[in-house]
């Protein structure tokens, strides 16, 4: 079944509507490769087995009976371990969740299972979301298959490894600062933040609520569409979903934007990005050029990267980014009081003050606790106005700068990461370094824009690159076209990961 | 604003957040909440008088739900997480001391 395997969700969609495939084989499949390789690369923290069986195998009952079954018909999807299912557990790969079941399903998952999809388990991430790395994971730290010394990104790491190296075809992430981009970046894999709002959070662990969004790790741009198509759209359950219509996404995804301006954020391409991503990024702008394309520079100068003498990087929106999600994290974690669910300490004595506190040390792993606090503090009396107050004007400020960059150009072409992946624990003793891995990612969340990393190179150490391509609010469209107008003229090859399932 | 945040502080900060931190934590949480409160310091230097604070990225109007009851969880599915629950009820330990 190794060519099942290799196919994107849409031509195991087609394969399997055609009869070429059985929707049973195909899980069957993933499910096998998972078996052989999750050992190594620690992707997944539940795999539903059975029921991913039998939800198959109902497939391939109603296409015998002339059923449509939609338009992931037969697709195995991986799920981020954020996302509650009315199944199985939902983790958030933290002690504080270990056990809890929740007791309905996040709309987009819904939407993917009315689609037809066939939902595999749940994959491992940072803990509550929380990290660049997949580290910090209460789990296990996931591998990067490129080579399992490094590290797959983060927080969506399990869902970027499991696709790179073909457990499953399709998997979703979720990003408030990267976490689908970064991973996909480092991975060589495609992934899609849409637009806040446009992907219900119904479901969906909170963490920073005002950045949150739902969105697709795929093999491919054309990928990405499909599963954004079927999961976007308004959710009564949902207040901060965007009512608008949704548009078919993968049905045009193919044509061109024409005349297509690409923005260059100067601030992006100095000496604080890798040498070799910025000769990759170049090179890919030139064969936009080739292609019909105007590059234009473009300015976004809350979002410059400044480089102090000693190398030590510093960003407006990253300091900015850290004081919104931290706070807003401070107070959506505060629900986890070891009284409704979640973990509760047996050490506490009778006292409740002392069950809180023991409860939330226990259950909640370092970096979650760094976040809670510095939440918590700039937050607090004498302290909101100079942090928290500040970071909303200076976000302001950054989402200006977006809105004017976008009246010269279409899309924005810039780094998705400073750097290739990095080796496992050089980073988690210096949590300011982990934050820096967020810098070319994290403003385009505090502006609720639509943001796409794709695979456009190796670098010589043989480890991905990826290109962000970020597009204005609601233009999902022109990002995914022009996305897969560079993946169409471009030659960058199907390179596969060393551990690969296929 | 303080430039390191001494331990008495993360003490402090780890009671305001009901985090019951050890010894090992709060020398380590000193050293790195004061480097990480020292990046945040950088937006200082913006000028930012004249801004409206944004604290959403798609500005909303308030949504209002219909008056009426919907689909919610079951007793027994809100129950079935929870640490202790005594019958019907999630259970917690005495809120009010026996010396009141």
């Amino acid at each position: 079944m190794t060519d099942a395997l290799d196919m994107t969700a849409t031509q195991l969609r087609d394969a399997i509507a055609a009869g070429d495939v059985s929707a049973g084989e195909a899980t069957r499949a993933c499910l096998d490769a998972i078996e052989r390789t999750d050992g190594q690369l620690a992707c997944f923290n539940e795999v539903y087995a059975d029921r991913a069986t039998q939800q198959a195998d109902r497939i391939d009952q109603r296409l015998a009976a002339g059923e449509s079954v939609g338009a992931l018909g037969g697709v195995p999807v991986a799920v981020k371990d954020n996302m509650c299912t009315a199944y199985g557990r939902t983790t958030c790969a933290s002690r504080m969740l270990a056990e809890f079941r929740a007791p309905y399903t996040a709309t987009a998952v819904t939407k993917l299972e009315a689609a037809g999809a066939v939902i595999l388990g749940k994959t491992n991430m940072d803990e509550f979301a929380m990290g660049s790395s997949t580290e910090h994971s209460a789990v296990a730290p996931t591998r990067n298959p490129w080579d399992t010394s490094r590290v797959p990104g983060g927080s969506s790491g399990g869902s970027a490894a499991a696709v790179a190296s073909r457990q499953c075809p399709a998997a979703l992430g979720s990003d408030t600062g990267g976490s689908i981009r970064q991973p996909a970046a480092l991975c060589g894999v495609v992934g899609f933040k849409p637009t806040y709002g446009r992907v219900s959070r119904y479901g969906l662990v909170a963490f920073g609520s005002s950045l949150d969004q739902i969105g697709p790790v795929t093999r491919d741009v054309r990928d990405a569409a499909l599963l954004s198509a079927v999961i976007a759209g308004h959710d009564p359950h949902d207040s901060t979903s965007i009512d608008r219509p949704v548009p078919d996404y993968a049905a045009d995804v193919h044509t061109p934007v024409e005349p297509l301006r690409i923005g260059m954020p100067r601030e992006w391409f100095t000496d604080a990005l890798d040498g070799e991503i910025a000769a990759a990024l170049r090179r890919a702008a030139k064969t936009y050029e080739r292609h019909g394309a105007e590059l234009v520079h473009v300015s976004l100068p809350h979002s410059r990267i400044d480089v102090a003498d000693d190398g030590a990087l510093s960003s407006y929106a990253v300091s900015c980014y850290y004081i919104v999600c931290m706070a807003e994290a401070s107070s959506n974690l505060a629900r986890y009081d070891g009284v409704q669910y979640g973990h509760r300490t047996d050490q506490a004595g009778g006292d409740i003050v002392e069950m809180l506190c023991r409860s939330r040390a226990e259950g909640f792993g370092e970096e979650v606790k760094r976040r809670v606090m510095l939440g918590t503090y700039t937050l607090s009396a004498g302290y909101y106005d100079a942090y928290y107050n500040k970071a909303l004007k200076v976000r302001r400020l950054i989402a200006r700068d977006f809105q004017q960059a976008f009246e010269r150009c279409d899309v924005l072409l810039c780094p998705a990461t400073p750097s290739v992946a990095f080796e496992l624990g050089s980073k988690t003793d210096d949590p300011m370094a982990m934050y820096l891995q967020d810098i070319y990612t994290n403003s385009l969340n505090l502006a609720g824009l639509p943001g796409l990393s794709l695979p456009i190179a190796l670098s010589d150490s043989g480890l991905p690159i990826g290109m962000q391509l970020i597009g204005p609010a609601l233009g999902e469209q022109t990002v995914l076209r022009a996305a897969r107008m560079y993946e169409t003229i471009s030659d960058a090859a199907d390179h596969k990961p060393s551990v690969t399932a296929s | 604003m303080p430039e390191t945040i001494d331990e008495q502080r993360v003490r402090r900060i780890g009671t305001l957040s009901r985090i019951a931190l050890s010894d090992a934590e709060v020398a380590t949480f000193s050293r790195q909440l004061g480097d990480i409160l020292a990046h945040f310091d950088k937006l200082q230097e913006l000028d930012t008088d004249n801004v409206e604070p944004m604290a959403h990225a798609v500005e909303l109007t308030n949504v209002l739900a219909d008056d009426t009851p919907g689909e919610s969880l079951s007793r027994e599915q809100a129950l079935s997480n929870a640490p202790a629950h005594d019958d019907d009820l999630f259970a917690v330990p005495k809120l009010i001391g026996d010396s009141q």
